[in-house]
C-alpha cells in the first residue's frame, strides 16, 4: 500500500531473545482513524515505541510521509510529524499546563540562547506565537484559560489526558498516536473523547492511531482495526469484520478477562 | 500539591504574591542596587573583598545552576571551566601580551570548546556517568595545570595585569568589587532570560522526563550540551575576572573542593531557583566568615547541611514559589 | 634494566595496584547492581577502612604484633566496622531517597562522601597519619626481578577475598537472591525475596571489601590521610566501568586492567608518573565513549 501515510513492513523486535513483535505489517492511511487492539502484553505499546523511535527493531522498515523512520532518533520522528500520548499520563511534573503544552512547540520553533539573552524582537514574537498556538490547542481539547497556569499534575485525571493530547497537538503532527486514551475515564468523558478524536481528524486533518482496550469506543470511532496478539498481526479490517473474525475471538478467549475486554 | 499544602506553605505563597507586584519588585531591586553601591564605603575594605568573592560565587553558582538546576545534570568538575577561563587569561596576557579584553573572548571560547569535548560524548550516557566523568575532567585539568610549564606548574601564574576599561584602570579592591557587581547582575539577568525561554523550558522538560521531552521533539543531547556549555561560559568569565583581580592563580584554586563549594551554593538555596542560588552563594562565602572559629569544621558544617537538606528539604531553603509562566 | 625487567617489574606493580582497584571496584559495582546508585562515598569507605584498620592494629599490636597476622586481625575488625557503617549509610541516607529523582540521590551520595572525609579531616587535622607496621623488606628474586613478600601476601589476600565473594554470589541462596535483585528489584520482591536485607548485605560486603583494601593499602604504603579515598574511588569507578558496571567478574578484571595500564602507562616516554592519574581518567573517558557497557557488561535496550 504505497498511498499509506504510515507503513510498517516486516517489523520484528526482541528484547534479550524474547520476541515482542514478529514480522508486523501495518498501515495507516492518510486521514484515517485506526485502532490497534489486542490482549495485554500483545506488543501494542512496543509497536508505538518502534514507530516513535524509542525502540530499534532488529528488522523491518517503517516509512512515514516519505521519511524512513528507523534511522531517526525520537525527536526527529516527532519533527517529521508523529506525536504521541502515553499509556499512563506523563505530564511534566511541577510545570504548568501551559508550560507542558509549550513543550510540543519546541521542534517547530528556532530561537536559541543568544536570542533569549538579548530578548531579540524575533524571539519575543516567537514566544508570543508559541503561547497563542498552545492556547489554541488547549481550547481545542476543552481546557479553559483558568487552568493554564495550574500545575498540570494537579488537574483532574480526565483533564490531564486532555492536556496531554493538547501537548501532542502542539507538535503540529500529521499523525497522532494515542496510547489507551480512554483508560480511567468515565462514560461521559469517553463520549467527549470520541468527539475529540473525530474533531482532530475532521477539523485538523490529523490521522489518528489509537491503542485501546475499550472495544465499544474502538468500534465507534475507528474505520479500520488491527489486532495484535503475541507480537503478530492476526487480523485487520473494519469493525464488523473484526467482530466476526474467529482468530480474534480465540485470541481474546485465551485471556482470563476475555469477557471484560471483548464486550461486542 | 493542593492537598498537601500546609498552612505555612499558603502563608509563604501569599507573602510571595505580595512581592510579585511590580512597584514592590522595582523598589526592592532599587534598594539592592543602592546597598551594593554604598557597601564599600560603609563597611570598609575587608568586607568589600569578602563581598567581591561572594559576587564571584554568585556568577559561578548561577552558571552551575544552568547545568544542575535547570538541566538536572550533576557536574562535579565545574571548577575546571573556572580554571580554563583563569588560565587562558593568565597565559595570553603574560606570555603573549594580549590585552585582557581580547583574551576574554578566547577564554570563553576555550571553555565552550572544553564543554563540547567533555559533554558531547558523555551526555548521551546515563546521567550519573556524567557526574563521574566531570569529576575526572576536573582532576585532569588540575593535574595538567600542576604539571605543565605553560601553566606555571604547582606555583601557578603571577603578575597577571589589571585591565583598563575606557580609561578606567580596574585596580583597587573597590574597583573589582564594582566589576563583580556588574558581572553578578549580568549573570542574574541572563539566567532569568534563559529560564523563561524556549531553551530554558527545554532544560526543564529534559530534567523532569527525558523520554517525554524527546517524544515532544526535543533533542535531548543537544539541549543538555547547550546547558553544559552555557555553564562553562559563566565559569570562564568568572575565572577570567578572578585571575585579573588576584593577579595570581594556582592549581589549588580549582580543586575538587572548589567544585563542591559551588555545587553547595546551588543546592543549599534551591536548585533551579535563581534567588535561592544567589542566597546559597552568599551562605557559602559569608558562612565561613561567621563560623571563623570553627576552623577545619567549616566544611564539615556544610557537608552535614547538604546531607540534611537532601534528606529533609531537597528543594533547598528558598521558599517554594508559585510557578509563573 | 632490560626491557624484560621493566615489563616484569611493572607487571608486579600493576598487580598490586590492580588488587586495590579491584577490591574497591567490587563494592562500587555490587551496590550499583542492587540499587543502581553510583555510591560516591565508596572511596571514602576505603579511607575510613584504612583509619579503622590503623586504630585496630594499634589496639592489637601489643598482643599479636604488627606484622601480617596483626594486620589481618586489624583488617578483619575494620571490615566488620566499615561494613556496618555502609549498612547505616544505606539505611539513613540512601533508602529514603530511592524513589527520589536520580539527581537527588547522587547529591546525597556526594554529601555522605563529604561528611566522611570531613569527619576524618577534623579528627586528624588533615595531616598524613603514619601507618606503622613491622612488615619486613624480604622477598624473592626471580632473576633480576624482586618481588617482596608483602606484595605476594597482598595480591594473594585480594585473590582470596575475591574468590570468596565469587563463591558467595554464585553458590549461596543469598548470592542468588542478590543477583535476582540486581536484575529486577520489583520482581524479586514479588518472589518473596527480602529485598531490604539483600541491599543491606550488599552494602555490608561492598563496604567491607573497600575496608580490606584500605587497611592493606595503609599498611603497604605506610601512611593514610582523609583524602586517600577520593582518587581511588574515581579509579575504582573507572575499573568498574572498564569491566562493565554491575558485573562482579568485570570489576575484578577491570581493576587488574587499570592497575596494569597505569603501571605500564608510566613507562611510556613523555607520560611519566606525574601524568599517571590523567592517564587513568583519559582511559575512563575513552571507555565510556567507545564502549560504555564495558568488557563484561550486558548492553540493554532501554525500556520506557
Amino acid at each position: 500500500m504505497s498511498g499509506a501515510l504510515l507503513n510498517l513492513s516486516g517489523v520484528s523486535l526482541a528484547f534479550a531473545g524474547n520476541t515482542v513483535l514478529q514480522n508486523v505489517d501495518f498501515q495507516v492511511a492518510e486521514g484515517a482513524v485506526v485502532s490497534l487492539i489486542g490482549p495485554n502484553g500483545a506488543g501494542k505499546t512496543s509497536l508505538f515505541n518502534c514507530i516513535t523511535g524509542f525502540y530499534k527493531p532488529q528488522s523491518g522498515a517503517i516509512t512515514f510521509d516519505g521519511h524512513e523512520l528507523l534511522k531517526l532518533r525520537p525527536h526527529r520522528v516527532t519533527a517529521s510529524g508523529i506525536a504521541r500520548t502515553f499509556q499512563n499520563v506523563r505530564l511534566f511534573r511541577e510545570m504548568t499546563v501551559m508550560q507542558n503544552v509549550m513543550s510540543g512547540m519546541h521542534s517547530r520553533t528556532r530561537s536559541g540562547a543568544i536570542a533569549a539573552i538579548l530578548r531579540l524582537p524575533s524571539q519575543r514574537a516567537e514566544e508570543a506565537a508559541i503561547r497563542d498556538y498552545c492556547e489554541g490547542c488547549l481550547r481545542f481539547v476543552g481546557v479553559g484559560p483558568e487552568e493554564y497556569d495550574r500545575i498540570a499534575t494537579t488537574l483532574a485525571y480526565g483533564h490531564q489526558r486532555r492536556v496531554e493530547i493538547a501537548r501532542a497537538l502542539a507538535t503540529q503532527p500529521k499523525l497522532l498516536l494515542l496510547d489507551e486514551p480512554a483508560a480511567g475515564l468515565n462514560a461521559g468523558e469517553k463520549q467527549d473523547l470520541i468527539a475529540l478524536i473525530r474533531r482532530i481528524r475532521d477539523e485538523r486533518g490529523i490521522s489518528v492511531l489509537l491503542i485501546e482496550h475499550d472495544t465499544g469506543l474502538v468500534m465507534q470511532v475507528s474505520e479500520r482495526i488491527s489486532v495484535l496478539d503475541h507480537g503478530a498481526m492476526i487480523a485487520e479490517g473494519t469493525a464488523k469484520q473484526i467482530q466476526s473474525n474467529p482468530k480474534v475471538i480465540e485470541a481474546y478467549l485465551g485471556q482470563e478477562d476475555a469477557e471484560a475486554e471483548l464486550d461486542f | 500539591m493542593t492537598p498537601r499544602d500546609t498552612a505555612s506553605d499558603r502563608l509563604r505563597d501569599r507573602i510571595a504574591a505580595r512581592f510579585e507586584s511590580p512597584a514592590l519588585r522595582w523598589g526592592g531591586i532599587g534598594l539592592i542596587l543602592v546597598l551594593m553601591a554604598v557597601l564599600p564605603a560603609a563597611l570598609g575594605q575587608y568586607a568589600t573583598v569578602i563581598m567581591t568573592n561572594a559576587l564571584l560565587y554568585v556568577v559561578l553558582a548561577l552558571g552551575l545552576n544552568v547545568v544542575v538546576g535547570f538541566a538536572g545534570l550533576l557536574d562535579l568538575g565545574y571548577a575546571a571551566f573556572f580554571a580554563v577561563g583563569a588560565y587562558t587569561i593568565g597565559i595570553l596576557t603574560l606570555d603573549f601580551g594580549v590585552n585582557f579584553w581580547l583574551a576574554l573572548p578566547v577564554a570563553v571560547l576555550a571553555a565552550a570548546i572544553a564543554g563540547v569535548i567533555i559533554g558531547g560524548p558523555t551526555l548521551r550516557l546515563r546521567s550519573d556517568y556524567l557526574a563521574i566523568v566531570t569529576l575526572g575532567f576536573g582532576e585532569i585539568v588540575r593535574f595538567s595545570a600542576r604539571n605543565l610549564a605553560i601553566t606555571g606548574k604547582a606555583s601557578g601564574l603571577s603578575g597577571i595585569g589589571q585591565p583598563w576599561l575606557f580609561g578606567w584602570h580596574i585596580a583597587t579592591p573597590t574597583d573589582f568589587y564594582f566589576v563583580f557587581c556588574a558581572l553578578a547582575i549580568l549573570a542574574v539577568v541572563v539566567s532569568l532570560r534563559l529560564e523563561n525561554s524556549r531553551l530554558g523550558r527545554a532544560w526543564l522538560y529534559v530534567r523532569h522526563d527525558e523520554d517525554v521531552a524527546e517524544a515532544m521533539g526535543i533533542n535531548r543531547v543537544a539541549v543538555k550540551l547547550a546547558a553544559y556549555v552555557t555553564g562553562a561560559i559563566f565559569a570562564a568569565i568568572g575565572g577570567a575576572f578572578f585571575a585579573a583581580n588576584l593577579g595570581a592563580i594556582s592549581p589549588e584554586s580549582f580543586s575538587f573542593t572548589q567544585s563542591v563549594l559551588i555545587l553547595m551554593a546551588v543546592i543549599l538555596g534551591g536548585m533551579g531557583k535563581i534567588p535561592g542560588v544567589i542566597l546559597g552563594a552568599f551562605i557559602v562565602i559569608l558562612g565561613p566568615e561567621l563560623l571563623r572559629n570553627l576552623g577545619e569544621l567549616r566544611l564539615m558544617v556544610f557537608a552535614v547541611m547538604l546531607l540534611l537538606i537532601m534528606l529533609f528539604r531537597p528543594s533547598g531553603i528558598w521558599p517554594k514559589r508559585g510557578v509563573r509562566s | 634494566m632490560s626491557v624484560f625487567d621493566i615489563i616484569s617489574h611493572q607487571l608486579v606493580n600493576g598487580l598490586v595496584l590492580g588488587s586495590f582497584y579491584a577490591l574497591v571496584a567490587l563494592g562500587y559495582t555490587m551496590i550499583f547492581g542492587v540499587i543502581k546508585l553510583l555510591n560516591f562515598a565508596h572511596g571514602d569507605l576505603y579511607m575510613v577502612g584504612g583509619f579503622l584498620g590503623f586504630l585496630s592494629l594499634s589496639a592489637v599490636a601489643s598482643v599479636v604484633g604488627s606484622d601480617w597476622p596483626g594486620i589481618f586481625i586489624a583488617m578483619f575488625l575494620s571490615m566488620i566496622a566499615v561494613g556496618c557503617i555502609g549498612v547505616v549509610i544505606e539505611r539513613v541516607a540512601y533508602h529514603p531517597m530511592l524513589a527520589a529523582p536520580r539527581l537527588s540521590i547522587l547529591i546525597t551520595a556526594l554529601a555522605v562522601s563529604l561528611v566522611l572525609q570531613n569527619t576524618v579531616l577534623s579528627l586528624t587535622g588533615g595531616q598524613y597519619t603514619a601507618f606503622k607496621t613491622d612488615l619486613g623488606f624480604g622477598g624473592i628474586n626471580l632473576g633480576s626481578l624482586f618481588i617482596s613478600y608483602n606484595q605476594m601476601v597482598l595480591v594473594a589476600t585480594s585473590g582470596v577475598l575475591m574468590i570468596a565473594l565469587h563463591l558467595f554470589v554464585t553458590r549461596t541462596q543469598f548470592g542468588r537472591a542478590m543477583r535476582a535483585v540486581s536484575i529486577d528489584m520489583d520482581m524479586s520482591q514479588l518472589l518473596g525475596i527480602n529485598v531490604p536485607v539483600i541491599i543491606a548485605v550488599t552494602f555490608f560486603i561492598g563496604s567491607a571489601l573497600a575496608a580490606a583494601a584500605g587497611t592493606m593499602a595503609g599498611a603497604y604504603y605506610g601512611s593514610i590521610w582523609y583524602f586517600m579515598g577520593f582518587l581511588i574511588g574515581l579509579k575504582a569507578f573507572t575499573a568498574a566501568v572498564i569491566g562493565g558496571i554491575g558485573s562482579i567478574p568485570g570489576a575484578m578484571l577491570g581493576g587488574l586492567i587499570l592497575g596494569l595500564l597505569e603501571a605500564f602507562g608510566t613507562q611510556i616516554p613523555f607520560i611519566g608518573s606525574e601524568w599517571k592519574d590523567v592517564f587513568s581518567f583519559a582511559v575512563l573517558i575513552l571507555v565510556l565513549v567507545l564502549k560504555p557497557t564495558g568488557l563484561l557488561g550486558k548492553s540493554e535496550q532501554e525500556r520506557m
